[in-house]
């Protein structure tokens, strides 16, 4: 997987507020996607996943850092150009599909906003033509189009969220817990339905996430944040065969597991960071094993290592 | 199972009015809570299991009646208590309810503290002092530090976690013989959540209550049952103990449930996923309420309801697969792989 990367993400922080309530968000975080990979972002809420995933799609400033996309820069100040790549080859899928979707619209305009708003067709029979093949992509009937959205059950309606990111032929989809909202069964549906675009239309994801059962399903990659740093980033089957950094431990062991056994006797990890002295080092971003980053300092980092 | 029956639902059948419609959102549900247990109900959205936990404190919504079946608890028929007055006797006293949402448990403008001791005063009789010590008590029995200074904060100083402590926290204080719980921790971080689930474990066991707990996530039934009830489409159609349901389940629909988990997945495979919706509750459904989802249906699924079939003394299915004339249908293969590690892992230990 050593290409260059379709995104870097380097060193950024996001602020909120100002002067004396300014509130770090973000703090320092760097991190790649590769083209057709799956690598989610997980944490706990208000850890900054989603700020993270914000700032990419540009609803956030960063205050720190660029971010970078095909080797040019998507942060900042853009032109014309930059901005109109990000909004078209970046598209985002949101948590609650109810909400995200403007009730009062038919799924025909829904699924057309963004070809509207980038005029990203020639005429109206090929507008029709991308939205029926957007909805068939995502496994909805082409009549679905003259519907209104409190038609539809919750997954459908996720579908419908998916298809109108798929209908701007998007390079990387930003999935901010798309799937949390739905039923165990309709949860499925949608996994593979994610799994299955990603295939047959080489997708990136960046998926956000805190169900750690979904995502070690379904990632390539993880990236465990903790207020707002990476604490930890490695291979899926790595990160959960030998979680390093303790706050990882410590999320891994509270997943439930369908395992009546193991889960009465499961002795909980209460995760509290360590106290530093000021003559300690500070933690870095350390290369434990191949591919497989924490954040401590080298003797934490090989202490972790030996248990 | 540990102890005497102590609170039965029999066939029931509830019934909500919507704009001149019928709803039948309880056909016929049968469940039964033992001394000392965990009982976990689970099933897809909209299955009833919400309606069925509150008919058990008279909380159903003003549209919505009890038209069939009982409710035994104690010598009383709760499905035909209708005063307001005697169901005060029950309610919050004898039968608590946690909610999913810890916000909309609490009133915001009131102190943590002033809510919890409410409740008690009104419940168990205290005067203002005895009541304020009681709270403090039980405050630090869910965990919460520094109770003095947390009594006098209101619900947002608290985070999602600790609010639930505290609504945990009013359920327990009237020392209630049933807790209900439906969905705590759903809305909550799996690291909070696993704290919040060992809570609700230590106050059983410290109260001597019996906990009915609702949920939809399978880890989280693992985690905390000693008995799980299965719920599609308004009935119980699967209950047994936790063991039971887990490697030895019998009804397709608990197969379904269990072979959607994405822990039982195989990367780079599909999910197995359960195909379209469950059926409206607004129409009447004729046999097995599954069978239109289920690829596995037998003919008679789509003609007559299964009745129940006993698997074990404690282990019962509503499915025509257990009926001596049907044919042998195996589950799928990630349900099979489940019971082999499940019972690999027995024999190690
Ligand atoms: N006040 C009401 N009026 C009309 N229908 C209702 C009312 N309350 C519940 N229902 C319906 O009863 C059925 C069962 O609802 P219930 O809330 O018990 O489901 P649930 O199993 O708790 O689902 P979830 O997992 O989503 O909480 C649903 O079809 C629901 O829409
Ligand atoms: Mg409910």
């Amino acid at each position: 997987m050593k290409q260059s990367p379709l995104l870097s993400v380097k060193n950024i922080s996001v602020d909120f507020g100002s002067g004396r309530k300014k509130f770090r968000a973000v703090s320092n975080v760097s991190f790649d996607v590769y083209e057709s990979e799956t690598l989610s972002l997980v944490g706990e809420s208000g850890s900054g996943k989603t700020t993270i995933g914000r700032a990419i799609m540009r609803v956030h400033p960063i205050s720190e850092g660029e971010i970078i996309y095909r080797g040019e820069r998507i942060s900042g100040d853009l032109t014309p150009k930059a901005e109109r790549l990000v909004h078209q080859k970046i598209q985002m899928i949101f948590q609650d599909p109810m909400a995200s979707l403007n009730e009062r619209a038919k799924i025909d305009y829904i699924v057309s906003e963004g070809l509207y708003s980038f005029h990203l067709f020639k005429d109206e029979a090929e507008r029709v033509a991308k939205v029926e093949q957007a909805l068939r992509d995502v496994g909805l009937l082409p009549e679905f189009a003259t519907r209104f959205p409190h038609e539809f059950s919750g997954g459908q309606r996720q579908r419908i969220g998916i298809a109108r990111a798929l209908v701007m032929e998007p390079e990387l989809l930003v999935a901010d817990e798309p799937i949390s909202a739905l039923d165990v069964s309709i949860r499925a549906q949608v996994i593979n339905l994610l799994n299955k675009l990603k295939r047959n239309k080489s997708l990136t994801y960046l998926f956000i996430a805190h169900d750690l059962s979904v995502v070690r399903f379904i990632s390539d990659r993880i990236a465990v944040i903790y207020r707002g740093r990476l604490v930890e980033l490695a291979q899926s089957e790595d990160l959960f065969r030998k979680p390093l950094h303790p706050y990882t431990r410590a999320l891994l062991t509270a997943v439930p597991t369908p395992d009546p056994e193991i889960e009465k006797k499961k002795k909980i990890i209460v995760y509290k960071p360590a106290a530093r002295s000021p003559d300690e080092p500070a933690p870095s971003w350390i290369e434990a094993e191949p591919g497989h980053f924490v954040l401590g300092t080298e003797k934490e980092v090989n202490s972790w290592l030996k248990l | 199972m540990s102890g005497a029956l102590l609170l039965s639902a029999e066939d029931l059948v509830v019934q909500f009015s919507l704009r001149g419609r019928k709803l039948t959102a309880l056909r016929g549900a049968s469940l039964e809570l033992f001394e000392g247990e965990t009982l976990a109900v689970v099933g897809e959205s909209g299955s009833g299991k919400s309606v069925l936990a509150k008919t058990f404190l008279g909380m159903l919504d003003k549209n919505g009646t009890i038209t069939a079946g009982s409710i035994q608890y104690r010598g009383k028929d709760l499905a035909r208590l209708s005063r307001e007055r005697d169901w005060l006797e029950i309610r919050g006293k004898k039968i608590a309810m946690i909610f999913q949402d810890p916000m909309t448990a609490l009133n915001p403008l009131k102190t943590i503290g002033e809510q919890i001791r409410e409740v008690i005063e009104l419940h168990r009789g205290m005067d203002r002092r005895q009541s304020k010590i009681e709270t403090l008590k039980t405050l630090e029995a869910v965990g919460i530090q520094d109770p003095e200074r947390r009594y006098r904060q209101y619900p947002h100083e608290f985070s999602g976690g600790m609010r639930q402590r505290v609504v945990i926290a009013s359920a327990v204080a009237c020392k209630p013989e049933i807790l209900i719980c439906d969905e705590p921790t759903t809305a909550l971080d799996v690291t909070v959540q696993a704290q919040i689930l060992d809570l609700i474990k230590a106050l059983k066991a410290e109260y001597a209550m019996s906990v009915l707990f609702i949920t939809h996530d399978l880890g989280v039934v693992a985690n905390v049952a000693d008995r799980v009830a299965v719920m599609y489409a308004g009935q119980v159609i699967e209950q047994g103990t936790v063991d039971e349901i887990f490697t030895d389940p019998r009804a397709p629909y608990t197969w379904a449930l269990l072979a959607s988990l994405p822990q039982l997945g195989v990367k780079g495979e599909d999910l197995f996923a359960i195909k379209g919706t469950p059926p409206s509750l607004f129409k009447e459904i004729k046999g097995d309420a599954f069978a239109p989802r289920n690829p596995l249906a037998l003919e008679v699924d789509f003609v007559a309801e299964p009745p129940i079939f006993d698997v074990s003394p404690t282990h019962w299915a509503k499915t025509w697969l257990l009926d001596p004339r049907a044919p042998a249908i195996r589950p799928p293969d990630s349900v099979l792989r489940l019971r082999e590690k499940l019972l690999a892992e027995r024999k190690l230990s």
